[in-house]
């Protein structure tokens, strides 16, 4: 048996349709018609009356999911891409993130957002948003970067009383495949250490991480051993597994696939040279996609986002300062 | 009604003494409408009120202490400090407790009615407040059509009092009346008289009877005048003589008092008791809110989560 990561994200849904009767999914062309991506393929049809297609409504559908969590049901909204959901942008940040922390509460909904570059989607299909959500509080973000990870971590926001703000990665949906879904997990919060090394450490997440581990691959044939953390989710931010990974390689480069003002990256730079100033032995570096909206022709976009070629070519600097 | 008034009276005066942090938004001249929305509505209903509802509040059932405490940041009132005046609420009662944005709440009183239609129970109607400012925003639409479309139970209630903040209707909607709005959803609306406490019964009470008993959303439009700038910081000098002295400026208030002492279902020497009574009770509030201990950022838990174990590290250092 193969999977691929958007079959397991299916898997998961399927997984907690079946284990908990609280929860329905709730989106454009979700139902029978099984999603854009077909992320819900034949769920309407196992589930019924569960599966729901909404009006191309982001506003309402994120408020309707509000609404149904404070009377304990867990919905998981699927954006068709994670562009629209700024058109639901209010009622994630100021309804349902700030819900518990106004009445106690809970608001357990998990957004989906399939994110992220894909060659030829263009400007509006292809957005990085993550750190926009990460940056208000009572939201948890998760990044997954494996099919195993987009499995176990989709069960476990759906499972948290918490807004989950679920960024998929379009670019990693038939690419990734595994061979089985996971057991166990690590759970949301921690990062993870995707690749040993001595010589630098690369923080990176979602589809950059095997832009990364394909860079470290080419670096070690140069002699250099890089470590890779995998952050897994953006909010909570592991700090502590980035700082002792930098305790052990002195050299930080983060890579991002977002723009680069203010976000991930940028927190990540802000954290180890605040509290791990001392570990460094060089400025630490990040790489991010070009600071213009994401373009459509595969040229401009393989320029425009970070590859591994420029992930070793930013890491191979770096590692000679 | 009466309550209502009063209440907002001494949350006007307290304001002007420097007592209350924030703003304070009155209901004055809504108090009709807005009473026959929390009469109109059962135990067990939904009810999402906006800020001239403090009537409205009353008769679904929040205790004036809760009024009281939110508006004097009291640590033990529901909002505990971290939401005060008109946002208060208590959502798993049914009771929502609004943000500041405008027709955002109606999809989530959608959300309610839907998952308690999928939890197998009926019989329960939801109640969303806005004014004619709020119909310009794309969530009133939204909403409005999601509950069209998934045929929920919701009272929507338009308060057209004349001005969105300074706006007059003028600048803010280009149709004959905001009940048209409902036709292209294929949602049923009326239009009441909103200083009218006996149309207000009858138009909210029905509406509510026909979403109760399947009929679908409806849109009520009530027609009144805001008699109170949009908050007590607000002068209100932009107010419009004509309106003013048009059927529309009439204090519902007084029209429903009147119409009771005329219909014999209340002596004139009762007036004065009951209003002393309720005084009374307000007062009473207010003294215990004042003595209450107010919130503490020492012992503050600062978490925005439900998820005890991911607070992040990062927010408070």
């Amino acid at each position: 048996m193969s999977l691929t990561y958007l079959e397991a994200i299916r898997e998961a849904q399927a997984h907690a349709l079946r284990d908990d009767p609280r929860v329905f999914i709730y989106g454009q062309d979700v139902g029978s018609f099984g999603g854009a991506f077909k992320a819900t393929k034949n769920l309407a049809q196992e589930f019924p009356g569960r599966v729901l297609d909404s009006p191309i409504s982001e506003d309402a559908m994120v408020g309707l999911a509000v609404g149904a969590a404070i009377e304990g049901m867990r919905p998981i909204i699927e954006m068709q891409f994670a562009d629209f959901s700024t058109v639901g942008f209010n009622q994630i940040v100021n309804q349902a993130a700030t819900l518990f922390w106004r009445t106690q509460t809970p608001c357990p909904i998990t957004v989906r957002l399939p994110f992220g570059g894909t060659s030829g989607s263009g400007p509006f299909h292809s957005q990085c948003i993550e750190a926009i959500y990460a940056h208000y509080p009572g939201l948890i973000v998760l990044t997954p970067a494996t099919v195993e990870d987009a499995y176990a971590m989709l069960l476990e926001a759906v499972a948290l009383d918490d807004p989950v703000i679920f960024c998929e990665h379009k670019f990693l949906y038939y690419h990734l495949k595994a061979d089985k879904l996971p057991a166990e997990a690590l759970p949301i919060g921690k990062a993870r250490i995707a690749r040993e090394g001595r010589d630098l450490t690369i923080v990176t997440y979602s589809a950059m991480l095997h832009e990364a581990l394909e860079a470290a691959k080419e670096l070690s044939t140069e002699g250099w051993e890089i470590e890779i953390v995998d952050l897994r989710s953006v909010k909570p931010l592991d700090t502590d597994t980035i700082v002792a990974s930098v305790a052990r390689t002195g050299k930080l480069l983060c890579v991002g696939e977002a723009w680069p003002w203010g976000g991930v990256t940028a927190e990540i730079i802000a954290r180890v040279t605040s509290e791990g100033f001392e570990l460094l032995d060089a400025p630490p570096q990040r790489l991010n996609a070009k600071d213009t909206p994401v373009p459509y022709h595969p040229n401009l976009w393989a320029a425009h986002r970070p590859t591994a070629r420029s992930v070793a070519s930013a890491a191979r600097s770096l590692l000679r300062s | 009604m009466l309550l209502a008034r009063l209440l907002d009276d001494k949350f006007a005066a307290l304001y002007r003494a420097g007592k209350i942090h924030g703003g304070v938004f009155l209901g004055r001249g809504q108090e009709a409408l807005s009473a026959s929305i929390g009469i109109s509505l059962k135990k067990g209903d939904v009810f999402a009120p906006l800020i001239r509802d403090a009537a409205g509040r009353l008769a679904f059932g929040e205790t004036v202490l809760d009024a009281v405490r939110t508006y004097m940041g009291s640590a033990l009132g529901p909002m505990r400090g971290r939401d005060g005046n008109v946002h208060r609420g208590r959502p798993q009662e049914g009771y929502l407790p609004m943000v500041s944005h405008l027709g955002a709440m109606i999809s989530v009183v959608n959300g309610v009615l839907f998952a308690r239609r999928f939890k197998g129970l009926t019989g329960m109607v939801g109640a969303a407040c806005v004014g004619d400012g709020a119909t310009s925003t794309g969530a009133f639409h939204e909403a409005l059509n999601q509950a069209a479309v998934e045929k929920l139970p919701l009272i929507l209630v338009v308060a057209d009092n004349q001005y969105a903040y300074s706006t007059p209707t003028s600048r803010q909607f280009a149709c004959e009346n905001l009940a048209s709005k409902a036709v292209g959803y294929g949602v049923e609306a009326h239009t009441i008289d909103g200083t009218d406490l006996a149309a207000c019964l009858k138009g909210v009470g029905e509406a509510v009877s026909r979403a109760r008993a399947g009929g679908g959303p409806q849109l009520i439009v009530a027609n009144l005048l805001r008699l109170c700038g949009h908050g007590e910081h607000d002068p209100y000098d932009y107010l419009d003589p004509k309106l003013k002295n048009s059927p529309l400026g009439n204090d519902c208030l007084k029209l429903a008092e009147e119409f009771l002492l005329r219909q014999k279902w209340m002596a004139p020497s009762r007036v004065p008791f009951l209003r002393n009574e309720l005084i009374h009770e307000i007062e009473e509030a207010v003294a215990q809110a004042q003595r209450e201990p107010t919130p503490d950022p020492f012992a503050e838990e600062w978490r925005p989560l439900a998820t005890e174990h991911l607070k992040e590290g990062g927010e408070t250092r």
